[in-house]
């Protein structure tokens, strides 16, 4: 019964050709532009280049579009259409409806997310760093759980769809410009500004992922050290599993099926 | 076991915030019988469904359906009910095959898919997206999502409005249908002709209370006592001298005369006798019964000016 639920999610996700378009396609663009319009060189002061920065940075954002935007607002817009009520009449459990809608955009993410690499990887002369892809997917699959708990966050808070799309853009979009996706590392940025990207789980995830892509750090990730040539993503795990906890803990307390009822 | 009523309703009492919808109403629905709730907007026809349903939690009183107390909401509960609810609720990228198909799987004993589109006149169209359906055929699919589970009771909550006459008519159609095949079906409306083609009984619900219940010949018999005369003749040319029987007249555009009398033997008798002596011709004279809509109009007429949001 998951299994077909899952199904059709990811049926009505691949006929909805603008969430197809913000998804699939505007991360691969974004790389594409960026990576032109910087050079791909290697960045000052790093061994790495452009795209090598770029290219796990945008497989996060396309996670989180696929997590926490496109989540939240297809969720809150099936809500204003009356089908979540619907759907809460009916004997499917509603744990397994939630469940399905959640697992299918994680699924969306990852292959948005390959989508990326394997952009970078082809076009771009990424370098693979498969000692610590493990640890890089797992990073990948935890901070789109997260992000999935606050996108249902937001639906919980929020009573329209609308006020869900305003949310998850004025929310996301000035914070991937603080958290080393849009903006590469290297210039300095006001105290406020790095504070602030630190208290979000935005940053920490796209500097665990990039971390997974950095030729000169050393391990397989799964280590608590912040020694400046390990690899290690469990402090970031660890954030956000307390962001996603906590997100998720508010989703359902108030989470609504009608906002009616 | 199979005396019991489908649906039993007692002491019924909604409110929301401190200000009460529904205001202590009791009813039974025995199986295969076809229940309508009728009343204006506001009245608390859809509070009393939902709770009915499953949406909602009552304030006071108890509520049964077909052995489960909605307020629990369990699956099983939902396993034997099927919903039509107020408004349209459907995937509009999913075809209408694909939208009755995912609802099927839902269910343990779900109807056939294909035998089900022929049954609500949708099987030519199965392949179609919803959101290329007419506002009827929309209707009828969700007729179609009500009946997939093979439940027991069904609850449709306006099944028709905004609905034109056509597409009204296929739902009617749909809903003896049910009747038919034994199904206990509660009905809200707020179309008197609806609840008089369909319903065996219904309750008339003004401000959260039931203000008449019955058949629709019990309604009839019960508040319609009057016979409604009318016939054609220019008003101004009206003899002043009534008998006293025919009550008072009423006017109507176009020089239609009207009254209604508790007597209409003795008024027949008293007009017949005066137009003979006046010369009034009584042109086109009809004496109706009064209709369901009479009876309503009168119930609902006098608080229908505070009727608010339906909920």
């Amino acid at each position: 019964m998951l299994v077909k639920q899952i199904q059709y999610q990811l049926m009505l996700f691949f006929r909805r050709p603008a969430a197809l378009f913000f998804v699939i396609v505007m991360p691969v663009v974004l790389l594409a532009l960026l990576t032109q319009i910087l050079g791909n060189d290697p960045i000052p002061g790093q061994t790495t280049t452009s795209a090598q920065f770029y290219t796990p940075a945008l497989a996060v954002f396309g996670v989180v579009t696929a997590c926490f935007t496109y989540l939240a607002v297809s969720t809150a817009t099936s809500r204003d259409q009356g089908i979540l009520k619907r759907i809460r009449g009916t004997p499917l459990p509603p744990s397994v409806y939630m469940t399905a809608r959640i697992i299918s955009v994680t699924v969306i993410a990852l292959i948005s997310a390959a989508l990326v690499i394997a952009s970078g990887v082809i076009f771009l002369d990424v370098e693979m760093q498969w000692d610590k892809a493990v640890a890089g997917l797992f990073i990948l699959v935890t901070g789109g759980l997260s992000f999935a708990a606050l996108g249902m966050m937001v639906v919980a808070l929020c009573r329209s769809s609308e006020t869900v799309q305003a949310v998850v853009n004025a929310t996301l979009l000035p914070l991937a410009f603080l958290s080393e996706i849009f903006i590469r590392p290297g210039r300095e940025l006001p105290d406020w500004m790095i504070w602030t990207a630190d208290f979000f789980p935005l940053k920490h995830f796209s500097v665990a992922l990039g971390n997974a892509f950095k030729p000169s750090l050393e391990g397989y990730g799964f280590t608590w050290t912040d020694a400046d040539d390990a690899f290690s993503v469990l402090p970031e795990f660890l954030i956000l599993l307390a962001w996603g906890l906590f997100a998720g803990v508010i989703a359902v307390r108030f989470f609504k099926w009608d906002v009616r009822l | 076991m199979h005396d019991d009523p489908a649906v039993s309703v007692s002491g019924l009492f909604k409110s929301y915030a401190g200000v009460p919808a529904v205001r202590g109403i009791s009813f039974d629905i025995a199986p295969g019988e076809t229940f309508a709730l009728l009343g204006p907007n506001g009245a608390g026809k859809t509070s009393t469904i939902e709770i009915l349903e499953g949406y909602r939690k009552r304030t006071a009183g108890h509520v049964n359906v077909l052995g489960f107390d909605p307020g629990e909401n369990c699956r099983e509960f939902r396993e034997c009910i099927g919903l039509v609810l107020q408004s349209t609720a459907l995937e509009p990228e999913l075809t209408v095959i694909e939208t009755v198909t995912a609802f099927s799987q839902f269910y343990p004993e779900p109807l056939r898919v294909e035998g089900l589109l022929k049954t609500v006149g949708l099987a030519d169209r199965r392949d179609n997206r919803v959101r290329t359906l007419s506002g009827g055929q929309q209707r009828r699919l969700e007729i179609a999502l009500g009946l997939i589970g093979n439940p027991e009771v069904v609850f449709l909550d306006e099944p028709t409005t905004g609905l034109d006459p056509d597409a009204r008519a296929g739902v009617w159609h749909l809903i003896r249908k049910l009747s038919q095949k034994g199904k206990t079906v509660i009905l809200s409306s707020h179309h008197m002709e609806e609840v008089e083609a369909l319903a065996h009984r219904l309750a008339i619900l003004v401000a959260g209370k039931i203000c008449a219940s019955g058949t629709v010949a019990d309604l009839l018999h019960e508040f319609g006592g009057h016979s409604r005369f009318s016939f054609w003749w220019p008003f101004d040319q009206l003899p002043y001298n009534l008998p006293p029987a025919l009550g008072s007249l009423h006017h109507g555009h176009d020089n239609w005369v009207s009254f209604s009398v508790a007597e209409p033997g003795k008024a027949l008798v008293q007009l017949t006798g005066w137009a003979h002596h006046y010369g009034v011709n009584l042109d086109s004279l009809t004496i109706t019964k009064p209709t369901l809509e009479d009876i309503y109009l009168s119930l609902t007429g006098a608080r229908q000016k505070s009727g608010g949001p339906d909920r």
